[in-house]
């Protein structure tokens, strides 16, 4: 039992220092990584601006553009692993070796959070310093928390597709594409999703994101507190203890699913 | 005792659009602990197959499989402990990281402490003469060298059963016959190790394996000592003949009983094909003759040989390795 957890936890620790070391060893990447996501960010700013809408837009827009970061690479570097892994060769080692799946999805998850936290501090950073956006924050460990568990749930959502994912060949990629998108617009990136129809935010909020970018706003521009946001905290954590278990089974499933298909190493598809 | 690995009547389908492809036919195998073992047959024969069933990739349809004593459906996660695998041809590792970066990274898998894993991938790399290559990347390695560290990842947890699926695939003379006496040594100084190679190439099997079987289709159609195989053999009589023209007609030779089976290698370059023939008796040799002359093909030369792996494999399936090649995947 304790040796059996000692290896899973190795096996974790091992595959996120494959992601940090791979995911910062060339800088070209992290250029790219901090750029374009900058830009995108300067066009909503000045668009707000040109609009004169209120300056608090400007902070939705910075911190939207700081959280969607970690949706990317949720996507596409944690829901399209195994079907990366798969592609390059490398998923049969680890369905050999004797730990469990969800251990290698933990590497993937924290070794894509550490990476992603470099990255979302340098765009924020970047954005309250072009844009001089106010901040007020009143609870720092309410925003610590509050973004903790935003990330957390976000990557266990994460984990949740890398499962389903697990049997798809090439339609991973288009899957991974479909998603984007409409996440960036129901989640409200760059904007308050107050402004949608009720109906549209019904939708949204099966995304954890939604809750985690609006009460982040609320409590690092607006200057709220914990008391203001408890209920976009209580979801979070509903997020997470749901969809924990939820990747765990659905991971289980797949695989038995892929070996009975002959999927599981199967490339090309 | 426990066989190393025991397979009993496994049986594997795939779906397909219309019939479904039966990729292994009732195969049971036994290997004895410390034995090297070699499934030999054509691409498409479902060597691979049967090796991702032993290594948990893939469920059978029917039958069992016991690696290591444990049920390869009731105990996967006893199974992996045990067990390692080599797949010739794949990559090893991640091509970002350098050759000993990407072993230290597996041997986590097997929860290694990071000072026996250091101490574990210096001896690998030494042995496997690659020492020089630790520090480089792995996408910057040569075939040659991604193959060692393929076979480096795959004895770090120094497996009791290892699976080689065509570990010498794509790499040149000199280096097959490195790893393949590695692998030798590998085993007979463990002894303990067993290792089950899946190859189409001939010469390995004969010169590495203690047993082969020789599969076809899904079904084992021989299994025994290289040796015993090609000794059985001899009541026969083995010709190699070259004749001129590509567009030589063998066809004949279906229809007479005293064939036992023969293999063509055509040659464009020369204009010519390298038939060779086993029959039960000279004198149906004589008729084979007769008949090709008959066709206008100058006979360029008649050579006695003595039988080979390949001839064992013709004796069973009537036909040689490519041309079966040619039909599975057809």
């Amino acid at each position: 039992m304790r040796e059996q957890l000692v290896r899973n936890l190795r096996a974790a620790y091992a595959r996120l220092w494959v992601r940090i070391k791979g995911g910062n060893r060339e800088p070209e990447w992290l250029i790219a990584e901090l750029i374009i996501p900058v830009l995108t960010l300067s066009a909503y700013v000045y668009l707000y601006q040109m609009l004169k809408a209120p300056d608090k837009y400007v902070g939705f827009v910075v911190v939207g553009g700081t959280l969607i970061a970690f949706w990317v690479n949720v996507l596409w570097n944690m829901s399209a692993q195994f079907y990366w892994e798969k592609e390059t060769g490398t998923l049969e080692a680890y369905f050999v070796a004797p730990i469990s799946r969800m251990a290698i999805l933990l590497g993937i998850a924290l070794g894509g959070m550490v990476n992603t936290v470099i990255r979302a501090v340098a765009i924020f950073a970047a954005g309250i310093l072009l844009f001089h956006v106010p901040l007020v924050i009143t609870e720092p460990w309410t925003a610590a928390l509050l973004f903790l568990l935003t990330i957390i749930a976000l990557y266990a959502l994460g984990m949740l597709f890398a499962s389903l994912f697990l049997l798809y060949g090439r339609e991973a990629w288009h899957t991974a594409n479909l998603l984007q998108e409409p996440v960036y617009f129901l989640s409200g990136s760059y904007f308050p999703t107050s402004s949608l129809p009720f109906a549209v935010q019904l939708v949204a909020s099966f995304i954890p994101l939604t809750f985690g970018l609006d009460a982040m706003r609320r409590v690092i521009i607006e200057g709220q507190g914990f008391v203001d946001i408890w209920f976009d905290i209580v979801a979070l954590v509903i997020f997470i203890l749901v969809l924990m278990p939820l990747a765990r089974y659905a991971l289980k499933f797949m695989e038995n699913l892929s070996k009975k298909e002959g999927r599981l190493t199967l490339r090309w598809q | 005792m426990p066989y190393s690995v025991e397979t009993r009547e496994i049986v594997r389908k795939f779906k397909a659009k219309e019939n479904p492809v039966i990729a292994l036919d009732k195969v049971s195998l036994q290997i004895e602990e410390g034995e090297i073992f070699g499934l030999l047959g054509p691409n498409g024969a479902g060597k691979t197959t049967l090796i991702k069933i032993l290594s948990t990739l893939l469920l059978p349809t029917s039958g069992e499989a016991y690696v290591g004593g444990f049920s390869i459906v009731k105990e996967p996660e006893k199974v992996r402990r045990v067990i390692s695998l080599v797949s010739g041809g794949e990559t090893p590792g991640y091509g970002i990281l350098s050759t000993s970066e990407n072993l230290w990274f597996f041997s986590q898998l097997y929860g290694l402490s990071s000072s026996a894993a250091k101490e574990k991938i210096k001896l690998l790399l030494k042995d496997l003469g690659f020492e020089e290559y630790a520090k480089t990347r792995m996408s910057k390695l040569s075939t040659g060298y991604r193959q060692r560290l393929n076979l480096a990842r795959g004895l770090l947890n120094d497996p009791k059963i290892l699976f080689l699926d065509e570990p010498t695939l794509g790499l040149d003379v000199l280096t097959s016959k490195k790893l393949r006496g590695y692998i030798v040594d590998w085993a007979k100084r463990e002894r303990k190790g067993t290792v089950l190679l899946t190859t189409h190439y001939m010469a390995e099997a004969d010169e590495m394996c203690d047993r082969v079987a020789i599969i076809d289709r899904g079904r084992i159609l021989a299994c025994d000592s290289p040796l015993t195989m090609k000794e059985n053999l001899k009541a026969n009589v083995i010709m190699k003949v070259e004749v001129s023209s590509v567009q030589a007609d063998f066809d004949f030779m279906e229809k007479m009983k005293d064939v036992v089976g023969y293999s063509q290698t055509r040659s464009i370059q020369t204009d010519t094909t390298t038939l060779k023939v086993i029959v039960r008796d000279e004198a149906t040799f004589s008729k084979i003759t007769s008949k090709l002359e008959q066709q206008k093909l100058k006979i360029l030369s008649v050579n006695k040989a003595e039988p080979t792996l390949e001839d064992v494999y013709i004796s069973l399936v009537g036909r040689g390795f490519e041309e079966q090649e040619a039909e599975n995947s057809a």
